[in-house]
């Protein structure tokens, strides 16, 4: 089971080290962070997504909400969530076979945004499913290169976790 | 962690109408605002304008001879005190020597506040003479750490610092200031209210949880109340006592939770765990509704043997979230503050009715020490039994870590504290703390249970005791081995014992007396007994040498 953890903190040094800190002691895997400044410049956003059951994820969220910096932590449903990664993924390709890329990125509402005589570079921003699904596409050509944010996510509708004082 | 702002031009400060003053100064006069009369350390270049603003500001500086030591009189003198000792070191090593200190304090809630010096804020990263990552190290033990990168923020750092480390789950926060921060000139402003968003810890329980426990009370037929350190932190004894006796509760308490209830309570059936007593496991294992209040459920304490709904309600009531249903599946939980909330549980007036319960643990052997020959070794069960028999009620008996501890534990019947660190399990814990808990409390007699292993981790602080007045009364369980690990080697290993052999170590007699510390030996109980007289009739310090059997084992 993944699940989605948006964690408002303090935007200060030190953070990211002790929060990347507290998964690596305790044992909990992090699939993915992504880490930003929020509207309010005192407050950064990490979105965390986590591997484990149930109880893990409890405990995960409780460790967090326990240290000092951590403002405040919601496990967002992935469901109910506008969920993005950015990916930007080398691909070896030679003239031929550009035509079949190309095609591939055009259906899954990618970008061509960089080429080499024998590379095409895809840019995507998607639900981090269809990243996968884009990269498995495109697996058969040849990756060269890939870099992936981690996820960002933001609940849908109206609400918004609102700050403390 | 937390690095502070750029620095204030002093221009700023002068505008606003504030009087510069150093950082050093500002630190002195943050400890002084915070009621701190005593601090434990060791000056050296990176702390050295701190030291200098300390010589002026009549806080008494207890020097000790290592900072480990520091830390441990710290942590025995806010055990006794009741709020933050203070402790301080410099940069690199200083800083290194004390994190022992600072994890032990941590694994077992104890407020403290750390003071390092750190190179100057110019060089940092540049790994120069005593630079160490202080701050980045010791984040894994501390509860907050701060790099202090302005000496206009000492105020606030100081102010946010001490409401850390005593409020909530308490524990130590370490201040690192660089060497420029402590020299450079500022405005001192403290605020008079802490203002963290991300920290309000919850003291009232919630009352649908606590109707819950009334409920489940009502329902019990196999009830008992565990008690751990959190008792004695929030300083809940008479809630406990109140709740306990208004419903005839059995209760049992962990290693850190001794003194939570009067030893010779008819309710009390000692402490849990693998070195507890039979009747207090037995009253857990059994139990159908068990209330754990202020423990972590460690694993040494209680085992998670049985998963919720297997015939046991396990209500966890925790300053920290964190802590509940993290070792052991709990169906109801409370946070809040421990006498808090069983205040507020007594309140509901819950009522209920077990007598066949009663009548079972009645029936159940209590612990006595095993009857034996006198001489040629002390028996320590008898020995600890004994010297509690002789402890005013509000004695400090303070037991360090090994089979001493244990000894001590399951033995122990005085109705004063009873100070160990439960959590880490650090040898030579119990002499520092000592002389912290004496300075503390100098009115009260302070005893130190140790081995001659743990005696030897930590004797150079007997020099601390002579030099600053602390008349601590310490006991050495000599058995010329590193007793519980033999212990461990011969149970679990079948091994007769690899380097654990203390031979080598000095004469105990010959080392009080190059301290100046009078010292008496006994090889028997009756000897012990009158020793145990004369060392606590006198208004001095006094190391009384235990001739224990290297066979003698715990189990």
């Amino acid at each position: 089971m993944k699940a989605i953890l948006s964690v408002l903190v303090e935007n200060r040094a030190g953070v990211l080290a002790r929060t990347a800190g507290l998964f690596a002691r305790r044992g909990f895997n992090i699939a993915s962070l992504a880490v930003g400044e929020t509207h309010d410049p005192s407050v950064s956003r990490m979105t965390i997504v986590v591997e484990g059951d149930a109880p893990l994820i409890e405990q995960v969220s409780k460790q967090l909400n326990k240290q000092i910096d951590v403002i405040k932590v919601k496990t967002l449903d992935s469901e109910l969530s506008t969920r993005r990664e950015l990916a930007l993924i080398k691909v070896n390709a030679n003239p031929k076979a550009r035509g079949e890329i190309f095609d591939i990125a055009s259906i899954m509402k990618a970008s061509i945004v960089d080429m080499s005589p024998a590379t095409v570079t895809i840019e995507t921003c998607d639900r981090p499913e269809r990243v996968d699904l884009l990269l498995s596409m495109v697996e058969p050509y040849g990756v060269a290169e890939l870099a992936r944010t981690g996820m960002i996510a933001l609940e849908k509708g109206g609400e918004a976790i609102q700050l403390p004082e | 962690m937390e690095e502070t702002g750029k620095p204030h031009s002093a221009q700023a400060s002068r505008k606003k109408g504030a009087v510069p003053v150093s950082g050093a100064d500002a630190m002195t006069e943050s400890l002084r605002q915070e009621g701190v009369d005593t601090v434990f350390g060791i000056p050296g270049a990176a702390i050295a304008p701190f030291y200098d603003s300390l010589s002026r500001s009549g806080i008494r500086h207890i020097l000790t001879r290592t900072e480990q030591g520091a830390g441990h009189a710290a942590n025995g003198y806010a055990r006794i005190k009741g709020r933050p000792g203070v402790c301080i070191a410099t940069s690199g090593p200083g800083a290194t020597n004390l994190f022992t200190a600072l994890a032990t304090a941590y694994s077992d809630s104890i407020p403290l506040v750390a003071i390092t010096g750190q190179v100057d804020s110019g060089l940092l990263g540049r790994d120069v003479f005593q630079e160490v990552d202080t701050t980045g190290a010791a984040e894994p033990f501390t509860k907050y750490t701060y790099l202090v990168k302005s000496a206009g923020e000492i105020g606030r750092v100081f102010r946010e610092a001490f409401h850390i480390a005593s409020t909530g789950r308490m524990g130590p926060v370490l201040i690192d200031v660089p060497v420029d921060v402590q020299r450079e000139m500022a405005a001192f402003r403290r605020p008079s209210a802490v203002a963290i968003r991300g920290y309000k810890p919850k003291t009232e329980g919630h009352p649908l949880q606590i109707r819950k426990v009334a409920q489940a009370i009502g329902r019990a037929k196999r009830p008992v109340l565990c008690c751990g350190g959190g008792i004695l932190l929030s300083d809940a004894r008479q809630e406990v006592l109140r709740l306990c006796e208004a419903v005839s509760m059995p209760v049992v308490t962990t290693l850190m939770g001794i003194g939570s209830v009067p030893p010779d309570h008819p309710l009390h059936l000692g402490m849990v765990g693998i070195s507890g007593h039979r009747r207090a496991n037995y009253a857990v294992e059994h139990s159908d509704l068990l209330i754990i209040v202020g423990a972590r459920v460690g694993d040494r304490a209680i085992a998670a043997e049985k998963e919720p709904g297997e015939g046991r309600t396990v209500v966890h009531i925790d300053i920290d979230t964190a802590e509940i249903g993290k070792n052991l599946g709990t169906a109801i939980p409370i946070v809040g503050d421990a006498a808090r909330v069983l205040c507020q549980l007594a309140d509901i007036g819950p009522s209920g009715s077990w007598p066949d319960w009663l009548e079972e643990l009645r029936r159940l052997p209590g612990q006595t020490a095993a009857p034996g020959a006198d001489g040629p070794y002390v028996r320590p069960d008898a020995f600890v039994a004994m010297l509690c028999g002789k402890l005013p009620d509000d004695g400090i008996y303070i037991a360090d870590v090994g089979q001493n501890q244990i000894w001590s534990a399951r033995n122990y019947s005085g109705r004063g504290r009873f100070l160990t660190t439960g959590g880490m399990g650090t040898m030579g814990y119990s002499i520092p703390a000592a002389l912290g808990a004496k300075l503390a409390a100098p009115d009260k007699t302070v005893v130190a249970a140790c081995g001659d292993g743990a005696f030897q981790m930590t004797m150079n602080e007997l020099a601390s005791i002579r030099q600053h007045g602390a008349p601590v009364k310490l006991v050495v369980f000599r058995n010329r081995t590193l007793g519980l690990v033999r212990e461990i080697q011969h149970v679990d290993y079948g091994a007769a014992g690899f380097a654990v052999d203390l031979t080598g170590s000095p004469d105990i007699g010959r080392i009080a007396a190059a301290y100046d510390i009078p010292h008496g030996r006994a090889s028997g109980l009756a000897q012990a007994e009158a020793l145990v007289e004369e060392m606590l009739g006198g208004d001095g310090p006094y190391i009384l040498e235990l001739d224990i059997d290297p066979e003698e084992m715990t189990v």
